[in-house]
C-alpha cells in the first residue's frame, strides 16, 4: 500500500496548485456571462481583462499575485484510518507549493514582525476540522486574499432591527468598500449563533456553488434580495461602474441568543479560489473541483 | 475615450494630455514597483539629501507586491496584479512633488491629497484590473534589478522593462478629475433605490 502521509501530501500540493491557477468552472462561467451582459464600457474592459487573465493563469501561473493566506477545510470520517498524518501533510504541502507553484510568502508574525517565507507559522495553515460519519477524508484548499478579507465584518445588531437590519448591514458594507475587494464579489452571510459563529458560517457560504440556493425559501429570498440590492448600486467590476457587483450572495444561520443578533459578512474577490479532493480509506483520490482529465 | 501607447520616460506634457476614461499601454525601462515601505525609504533619502538608486522622474510607479522567482540566475515576474493604493495616500503627494513620477498604477483609487498633487505636478493615477496578476506579468517583460530586497519580495523596489503593459485605465487625471469620486456620487444617488429592494426607508 502507498504511504498515507505521502498521498495526503501530494493530493494537497495539487489542490494548492490548482486553487492558485484554475478557477472553479461555475465562477469562470459566471464571469463570462457577466462580460456578455454588461453594457457599461469600463465594466466590459475590466471583465475582459479578468477573462484573459484566467486563460493565461491556466498554464500554471498564479492568477493573482496575492496567493492568499493558507486555510483548509477538512472533513474527516470517524473511521478514516490516517487522522494523525493530516496536519503535518497539509503543512509540508504548503511549504512545497510556496516554492514550486510558486506562491507569495504571506505569513507574517504580527507580534515580532517578519515573514516566515514559506506560508507556514503560528496557527498557519489554519485548519477547520469537522468530524463526520464515514471512512474517507475531504480536503478543501481555500487560500484567501487580503484585499477582500479586509472588508469582512461582524455586526452585533440589536434583535429589534430584525432581518431588515441584517440586510442593511450587508448592503451598507458593500456601499462602503465599493470596488476595493476586487468586485465582482461573492458575499457570505452568517446570522445568529454568536460573534465567532456568525463569521464562521459566513465564510463557509463562500464554498457553496454559485447556482446553489438555500433549501429554506425564507433564506433563499434573503439571498436574492441582497444580491439584487447590491447589483442595483452600480458599483460594478473593480468599483468602476457597471451592473455586476456581486456574482452571488449566500446566507445561512444558527439559532441566536434572545438578546443577540450577530451577523457575519464574509467577502470574496472574483478570484474565488478553492480546490477540493476526497481520499478514501484505501487511499484512492478523487479530485472534485479540478478533475484529473483536461486539467 | 482615447487609447495611448506611451514610452518612458513620460513628459509632463504627455501626462497632462491624459484624461479620466482614457486607456494607456506603457513600454520602456522606467517602470518601478513601490508599496508603503519603498515610498517611505525614497522620501527619507530625499530628506537626507541622498539619491535613490533609480531616477523616478518621468517614470511609471506601480503599487504591487509581485510573486517572482529566479530562473538560471535571473529574476522573473510570475504574477503581479495591483495592490490597494489608498494605503499610499499617506505619502504619495510628497513623493510626486519630490520625484515627479508621471503615471501611478494601482487599484481602488486614491484620495484628495494625491489628486491635488497630480494636478500640481502633471501626473495621472491609473487603475489596473485587480487580481489580474498573470496578465500583468506578460507586460512586465524583464527584471533589470531587484533593489531594496531587505524589505522583502512584496515591498522591494523592482526595476522593470515593460512592453505594452496595460490596459491602464486613467481614473484620476491632472485636471482635478477622479472617476472614483464620480463613482461615490453615483452610488450615493442610487441609495434610495438600493434600499427599496430590501425594505429600508431612509
Amino acid at each position: 500500500m502507498e504511504d498515507p502521509y505521502q498521498v495526503i501530501h501530494d493530493t494537497t500540493f495539487r489542490l494548492l496548485k490548482k486553487a492558485a491557477t484554475v478557477l472553479p468552472k461555475d465562477i469562470q462561467e459566471a464571469l463570462k456571462a457577466a462580460h456578455e451582459r454588461e453594457t457599461n464600457e469600463t465594466a466590459k474592459t475590466q471583465l475582459s481583462a479578468i477573462l484573459t487573465n484566467i486563460e493565461i493563469a491556466k498554464s500554471g501561473i498564479p492568477m493573482c499575485q496575492d496567493t492568499g493566506i493558507m486555510i483548509f477545510y477538512v472533513k474527516v470520517g470517524d473511521k478514516f484510518p490516517f487522522i494523525g498524518e493530516i496536519k503535518h501533510a497539509l503543512t509540508e504541502a504548503t511549504r512545497k507549493a510556496t516554492v514550486e507553484v510558486p506562491l507569495r510568502p504571506n505569513a507574517v508574525n504580527p507580534i515580532v514582525g517578519g515573514n516566515s517565507g514559506d506560508n507556514t507559522g503560528v496557527k498557519i495553515p489554519w485548519i477547520n476540522w469537522e468530524i463526520v460519519e464515514g471512512d474517507s477524508l475531504e480536503i478543501t484548499a481555500f487560500p484567501k486574499g487580503g484585499g477582500s478579507e479586509n472588508v469582512c465584518i461582524v455586526g452585533m445588531l440589536k434583535p429589534g432591527v430584525g432581518l431588515t437590519g441584517v440586510k442593511k448591514l450587508v448592503v451598507d458594507n458593500a456601499m462602503n468598500y465599493m470596488g476595493k475587494a476586487c468586485a465582482p464579489n461573492i458575499i457570505g452571510v452568517g446570522i445568529g449563533g454568536g460573534s465567532d459563529i456568525a463569521i464562521k458560517i459566513a465564510k463557509q457560504q463562500l464554498m457553496r456553488p454559485l447556482s446553489d440556493k438555500h433549501p429554506e425559501p425564507e433564506v433563499a429570498k434573503i439571498e436574492e434580495e441582497i444580491m439584487e440590492a447590491i447589483n442595483t448600486t452600480g458599483i460594478g467590476p473593480m468599483g468602476l461602474g457597471g451592473d455586476t457587483t456581486v456574482l452571488g450572495v449566500k446566507v445561512d444561520y444558527a439559532m441566536r441568543h434572545p438578546a443577540s443578533l450577530p451577523v457575519g459578512v464574509a467577502v470574496q474577490c472574483w478570484a474565488a479560489r478553492q480546490s477540493k479532493a476526497i481520499i478514501s480509506k484505501d487511499l484512492k483520490v478523487t479530485y472534485v473541483t479540478h478533475p484529473l482529465e483536461g486539467n | 475615450m482615447v487609447e495611448y501607447h506611451l514610452t518612458t520616460p513620460i513628459s509632463e506634457e504627455n501626462a497632462r494630455k491624459l484624461k479620466i476614461g482614457d486607456i494607456v499601454y506603457v513600454s520602456g525601462e522606467h517602470v518601478y514597483t513601490a508599496r508603503d515601505e519603498a515610498h517611505e525609504r525614497a522620501l527619507h533619502m530625499f530628506d537626507k539629501g541622498e539619491k535613490p538608486p533609480v531616477d523616478f522622474e518621468g517614470s511609471v510607479v506601480y503599487h504591487v507586491g509581485p510573486v517572482a522567482w529566479q530562473k538560471n540566475g535571473k529574476w522573473e515576474i510570475v504574477s503581479a496584479g495591483p495592490t490597494t493604493s489608498i494605503r499610499m495616500e499617506l505619502f504619495e503627494d510628497d513623493f510626486l512633488r519630490k520625484y515627479k513620477a508621471r503615471i501611478l498604477v494601482g487599484k481602488g483609487g486614491m484620495g484628495p491629497k494625491t489628486l491635488a498633487a497630480l494636478k500640481e505636478v502633471g501626473a495621472v493615477y491609473t487603475s489596473y484590473t485587480g487580481g489580474c496578476g498573470a496578465l500583468a506579468a506578460k507586460g512586465l517583460k524583464e527584471v533589470r534589478a531587484y533593489l531594496w530586497d531587505d524589505l522583502g519580495m512584496p515591498e522591494a523596489l523592482w526595476v522593470i522593462t515593460a512592453e505594452e503593459f496595460g490596459p491602464l485605465l486613467v481614473t484620476m487625471d491632472s485636471h482635478g478629475n477622479s472617476m472614483h469620486d464620480d463613482m461615490d456620487e453615483k452610488v450615493a444617488a442610487r441609495k434610495a433605490e438600493v434600499y427599496s429592494k430590501i425594505g429600508v426607508k431612509e
